[in-house]
Formats: C-alpha cells, sequence, structure tokens
C-alpha cells in the first residue's frame, strides 16, 4: 500500500502519481485528506498537508478527485485523515460521500473506537471499513478489543515516534508482529520507515502489506514524478 | 472501553493508539497522588517556600475611586516565582513527574512564560528539559528563550505550520510519541487531551482556594464579579474553581485584538466564529474554516494567541456559568497604562485583558460591592513586548544604541 497526500502540489498531479503508482504494480492505496493539525505524521508528510493546503485544497477537492481515481483506476482505496475533517463535514456524511465514490474504507489515526462511535456505526451502515491500529505500546487487552471494531485489515505501527523516520526491521519488530496476529484475524498491514526492498523481504510471511508513505513523497519531491513508478517496481 | 474527561460534550482524547499507554499511565498517576493522603501539602509546601504561595490580595484604592463603582481587588499572581501563574501546573506536574520516575520533560510555550517555568521546574529537579516554541515567537521573545537555555533547557524552534503556539503543542506530541518512555509532557495550560484539562486546572486551583478565603476575610462577602484572562483557559479556571458554587458572577476575557469585526482576534467563546472541532487531542470551539483547518489567530499578547479554548470553559460557557467577554488590542493598552500609573502594579498584557473588562463595567455596581481581577502574570519582565506595544520611542532609540554597541 502507498500513501499520498491529495493536492500536494496539485490535484493534477495527485492524479499523475496515483496513475504512476497504479501502473508500477502499487495494488492499495491511502488517500490523505489534508489537514492543518496532523500530529502523527514526520516532518514530510507534514509538510506535504501544508502544501496541499497552502495551495487550495478543499475537502469537496479531495473527494472530487477521489471519485475520479476510483473510475479510473481498479484496485482500492482508503481515505486517511485526521478527526476533525469527517467532524467539521458531518461524520455520516462523510461516510456516505465515500461510499458513493467507492472508497473501501478509512484510516482516522486520532479518532480511537471510545471516540468513534458515531464513525464505526456509519462505517458498518455503508458497509466500509474502518481500519485500527495496533502500536507497540498496545497492551494485549487492548489488542483484542480494538480487534472486535477493525475491518478489512489492522494498520500495525512498526514503532513509537511519526512517520518518516528509520525503523529498526528486528526481531524484536518481528515478536511485535507476531503478537499482533495472535490477536486478530484479519491481514496486517506494517507501516512507519520501509525505505527499501530489504524492509519488505523481511515483512515477507510476516505481513500481508506493506505501507510506504513518507518514502514515496521523498523521492517525488528529489526526482520528479516518474521515479516514483521506478522505486515501487524495485520493492517488488 | 469508555471515554473520559468529558465536560458536557467537549473534551475528551483524541489521541493516536501509540499514546493510549502513555495516557493511561498519566491517568493512573494523577489520580493516584491526588488520591494521596499528603499530596496536596507537598504541593503547597514547594509552592510557599519555592515560589510566594498564598500570593497576596491586593485592594486597588486609586482605582476603585478612579471608577466609582465596586470595590476593586487584585489576586497577584503576578508574584509567583517566575512571574506568572504557569508555575503552579508546572511545579505540580513535576512532582507527578517524580512519582512516575520520569527523567525528562519537554513542552510547548508561545510568550515563553510557560517554557520559562517549565525550565526552571526541570532545573529545580533535575530533570532534562526540551522546549518547542515557534519560529515566530522564538524571534519575538528572545529574552525568554535567553532564560530558557541559561536555565538549562534546550529550545527548539518550530518551523512548520504557521510557527507559533499550536505548532509548538503538534510537535511536543510528535515528541512525546517518540520518548514517552523517559519523558513527561508539561502542557501548559487546561487543553489537550484527558486528563490534562482536568489535572491543571487542579493545580491551579490553588488560586481559586485562597482567593475565596482571602476576599471573604476582608469584605466579609462574595465578589460581584470575577475577573480573568482567557488564552488556554488555566488562570482562569484556577480563581473560577473557588467560586463555582458561591453566588458570583464569572467574566472570562479573550483576545479581541483588532476587534471581533475584523478576522484579527483570538476569540472563542465571546464571537460568533468559532465552531466545535476536534484537534491537539480534545473537542471544543476552535477558529476554523468550513472545512476544519485551523484559522491564524492574533492578540497583542502571545499567551492568549491561540486556536482552541478549555473545554471546561467551553462547557461552563455552555451552561451559563460563566460569561465570556473580549478586549481589544487598543483596550488592553488603555488599561494597563492605567493600573501601572493608578496602582504601581504592571500586569502582563495577557492580565490587562481581565483589567479592561473589568474597567468597562466597574461603574455600574454598587459601591457596597467588590470585584475581584485575577492578575495572572506581571508585564515588567515583557518590556520588549510591552514597550513594542506602546511603540515608546525612547526605548526604541535605546535598542538602536544598543545594537550599534554590539555591532561595534
Amino acid at each position: 500500500m502507498t500513501h499520498i497526500v491529495l493536492g500536494c502540489p496539485s490535484f493534477e498531479d495527485s492524479f499523475r502519481i496515483i496513475e504512476t503508482m497504479v501502473k508500477a504494480g502499487v495494488d492499495l492505496m491511502e488517500l490523505q485528506m489534508p489537514f492543518s493539525e496532523p500530529i502523527a505524521d514526520g516532518p514530510v508528510i507534514l509538510r506535504a498537508n501544508q502544501q496541499a493546503l497552502e495551495n487550495g485544497a478543499t475537502v469537496q477537492g479531495c473527494f472530487d478527485l477521489a471519485g475520479k481515481v476510483t473510475r479510473a483506476f481498479d484496485i482500492p482505496f482508503l481515505i486517511m485523515s485526521y478527526c476533525n475533517i469527517p467532524y467539521r463535514y458531518g461524520t455520516r456524511r462523510f461516510v456516505s460521500s465515500m461510499a458513493t465514490r467507492n472508497l473501501r474504507g478509512a484510516i482516522i489515526p486520532d479518532l480511537p473506537p471510545e471516540e468513534g462511535q458515531e464513525y464505526l456505526n456509519a462505517m458498518k451502515e455503508f458497509d466500509l471499513a474502518p481500519i485500527l491500529i495496533f502500536s507497540p505500546t498496545t497492551p494485549i487487552e487492548r489488542m483484542k478489543s480494538l480487534a472486535i471494531f477493525a475491518r478489512g485489515f489492522i494498520y500495525c505501527i512498526a514503532r513509537k515516534g511519526v512517520t518518516g523516520e528509520t525503523t529498526a526491521f528486528s526481531d524484536e519488530l518481528g515478536v511485535y508482529l507476531s503478537q499482533c496476529r495472535k490477536e486478530t484475524s484479519l491481514p496486517l498491514a506494517l507501516g512507519f520507515g520501509i525505505k527499501e526492498k530489504a524492509d519488505i523481504d523481511f515483512l515477507k510471511g510476516k505481513v500481508e502489506i506493506g505501507v510506504i508513505g513518507s518514502q514515496t513523497i521523498r523521492i517525488m519531491e528529489k526526482k520528479g514524478i516518474d521515479s516514483v513508478g521506478n522505486f515501487i517496481r524495485t520493492l517488488r | 472501553m469508555m471515554n473520559r474527561g468529558y465536560y458536557g460534550k467537549f473534551g475528551g482524547a483524541f489521541i493516536p493508539e501509540i499514546l493510549f499507554a502513555t495516557i493511561e499511565e498519566l491517568v493512573e498517576g494523577f489520580l493516584d497522588a491526588r488520591n494521596s493522603p499528603g499530596f496536596w501539602k507537598e504541593y503547597t509546601d514547594i509552592m510557599s517556600t519555592y515560589s510566594c504561595r498564598p500570593t497576596p490580595l491586593t485592594f486597588a484604592e486609586n482605582l476603585t475611586k478612579h471608577f466609582g463603582g465596586a470595590r476593586i481587588y487584585i489576586k497577584r499572581e503576578d508574584l509567583n516565582h517566575t512571574g506568572a501563574h504557569k508555575l503552579n501546573n508546572v511545579m505540580g506536574q513535576g512532582l507527578l513527574v517524580k512519582r512516575m520516575g520520569k527523567t525528562r520533560v519537554i513542552a510547548e510555550t508561545g510568550a515563553g512564560q510557560h517554557g520559562v517555568a517549565t525550565a526552571t521546574m526541570a532545573a529545580k529537579f533535575g530533570f532534562r528539559c526540551t522546549i518547542y516554541m515557534g519560529e515566530v515567537d522564538v524571534a519575538r521573545q528572545r529574552p525568554n528563550v535567553f532564560w530558557m537555555e541559561r536555565l538549562g533547557a534546550q529550545v527548539i524552534p518550530v518551523k512548520d505550520g504557521a510557527r507559533i503556539l499550536k505548532d509548538a503543542i503538534n510537535e511536543a506530541f510528535r515528541d512525546w510519541v517518540t520518548n514517552m518512555d523517559d519523558t513527561h509532557y508539561v502542557l501548559g495550560t487546561a487543553c489537550g487531551p484527558h486528563p490534562f484539562p482536568e489535572m491543571v486546572s487542579y493545580f491551579q486551583s490553588i488560586i481559586g482556594k485562597e482567593a475565596q478565603r482571602q476576599i471573604v476575610e476582608r469584605e466579609g462577602k462574595f465578589p460581584a464579579r470575577v475577573y480573568a484572562c482567557v488564552g488556554g483557559g488555566s488562570n482562569a479556571l484556577g480563581i473560577f474553581s473557588g467560586f463555582l458554587n458561591d453566588p458570583v458572577q464569572l467574566v472570562g476575557v479573550e483576545a479581541g485584538g483588532k476587534g471581533l469585526d475584523t478576522s484579527r482576534h483570538a476569540s472563542r467563546l465571546a464571537s460568533k466564529d468559532a465552531s466545535i472541532g476536534v484537534a491537539q487531542g480534545y473537542k471544543t470551539y476552535f477558529l476554523q474554516d468550513e472545512d476544519g483547518q485551523m484559522k491564524e489567530t492574533h492578540s497583542v499578547a502571545a499567551g492568549l494567541d491561540y486556536v482552541g479554548v478549555s473545554p471546561i470553559l467551553a462547557c461552563l460557557r455552555e451552561e451559563g456559568r460563566v460569561r465570556f467577554e473580549a478586549a481589544s488590542d487598543r483596550e488592553v493598552l488603555e488599561a494597563l497604562s492605567l493600573t501601572v500609573k493608578k496602582e504601581g502594579l504592571i500586569p502582563a498584557l495577557e492580565s490587562a485583558h481581565a483589567f479592561a473588562q473589568a474597567f468597562k463595567e466597574v461603574s455600574d455596581l454598587s459601591a457596597d460591592d467588590n470585584i475581584l481581577i485575577n492578575q495572572s502574570g506581571r508585564g515588567d519582565k515583557d518590556i520588549f513586548t510591552i514597550a513594542d506595544a506602546f511603540t515608546d520611542p525612547d526605548w526604541q532609540e535605546f535598542i538602536k544604541k544598543k545594537a550599534k554597541d554590539y555591532r561595534a
């Protein structure tokens, strides 16, 4: 799974990036709707959020693009955003808008199930997957209760910290992932810090989905959209 | 699973999963401290030996005569060590950090007051300390940066977002999700995820406890009104907490900036410009656009220049228990000048908002009544900011000459 921030640097570019990624063989994508206060994101994605907003990205614009993308490409797309975006739009209306555009689910990192009853109900009503998060500090009991609400897959965060920093692909990570596996029957995705093929190789057999977020944005900023396709091909 | 930390429909804990265990640990640590018999005494002991508690209540005789209405009393939080009520919260959280066995503290700061207070506490307790401060604020508040660094803290200028207080809070959260094992986040106001609003209000309630006793002792009755400025809301909640169950009108005064009819203000509860949203871990009124993106705010007082407001205050407004007003930059400078000249007291620009609103209303009250204003901080140590606000020509000359000397 790859991640992009919609509207960064523009909606036209976002479409081209998505097209490039799909052609390079990406089979699942996370589309981030920008927010002014993205507390779980590190510098790379934080700046992408800011840039998108400075260039005039709106929630409506994001939905329009998402609709265009799901019509054009035959892979599942998810929305990622912070809680205030659906909250201000109206949670049920937001979820219904996702369903209309054939989006498959959503990741909202600052909306734990304790606070997200309305969201979870709406996701159920429209048959979309609320992707919940396991972290290395999540107690086992809590993993069990999170798994009850989750659909689609579980997003396992590789380490403490924010997106885009270095992750140690170590035995410790393996132990954590096997714990995650025990607590849910859903597929596992691993994100935060995947940068190269060796990381993906490490994850084979441990998780079903590898999430590439900051690294593709970095490559795009440095070398342009076309190199993103090449980078993704090297991972497979 | 249950949600906690709600005040009416405001508050909550909208936190990334990675922080869940840390917040749990903090909730437990806080409740354990609050419920342990010696803790409040340990807290008041340190506040009376390291700071100047109980802070006095000053009768403002000249201002009272000047306005010819109710008798004006001033609660002197400016006499705390480091010059503001901020130290109450910081020392309390410092005691908690010791109990929890952590060795490093981080904090956000806008004007620098909370940063200086945290760095002071860290120096005293022997904690490592990192302060996040928006790059814009670092540039405006060099004297506070100077002291934080002298006190041994590392000051990190935040270069993302609007580069002000809210961005410093985001950055402090990013540090916390990385280093929570040995690090406590000393949030400076009664905002953020549960348990911060409750915990910060608890430590600041020392203001209200003292003030209630002092005014009743002095006047034999409750004040008709209590005034406090509102940024995040910690000094207001501190003093209001002493009067919540008494027949006292409570008035929170927000930053009116250039005026509520402009977009250049930071008034969330007194203006119609704010709406309910979720950011920085909690639900409250935010100054935000239709999509939910946070707007830029403005105030002459950096400490009030913030997009959100304590969920406890949002609830008290909804219940009609606290009235909210706004004082403009211009009104605030006039109130500050008058207070300096009449009483020889120098309130911080933040606190001067409370004075400005009280001055608008005090003549309408009877001479048998009394009112209470919280002087949450002192202004003399913010000489650069205040001299700027008054565009004092002699001061500017002095700075120019100083700059020349440094170049030489």
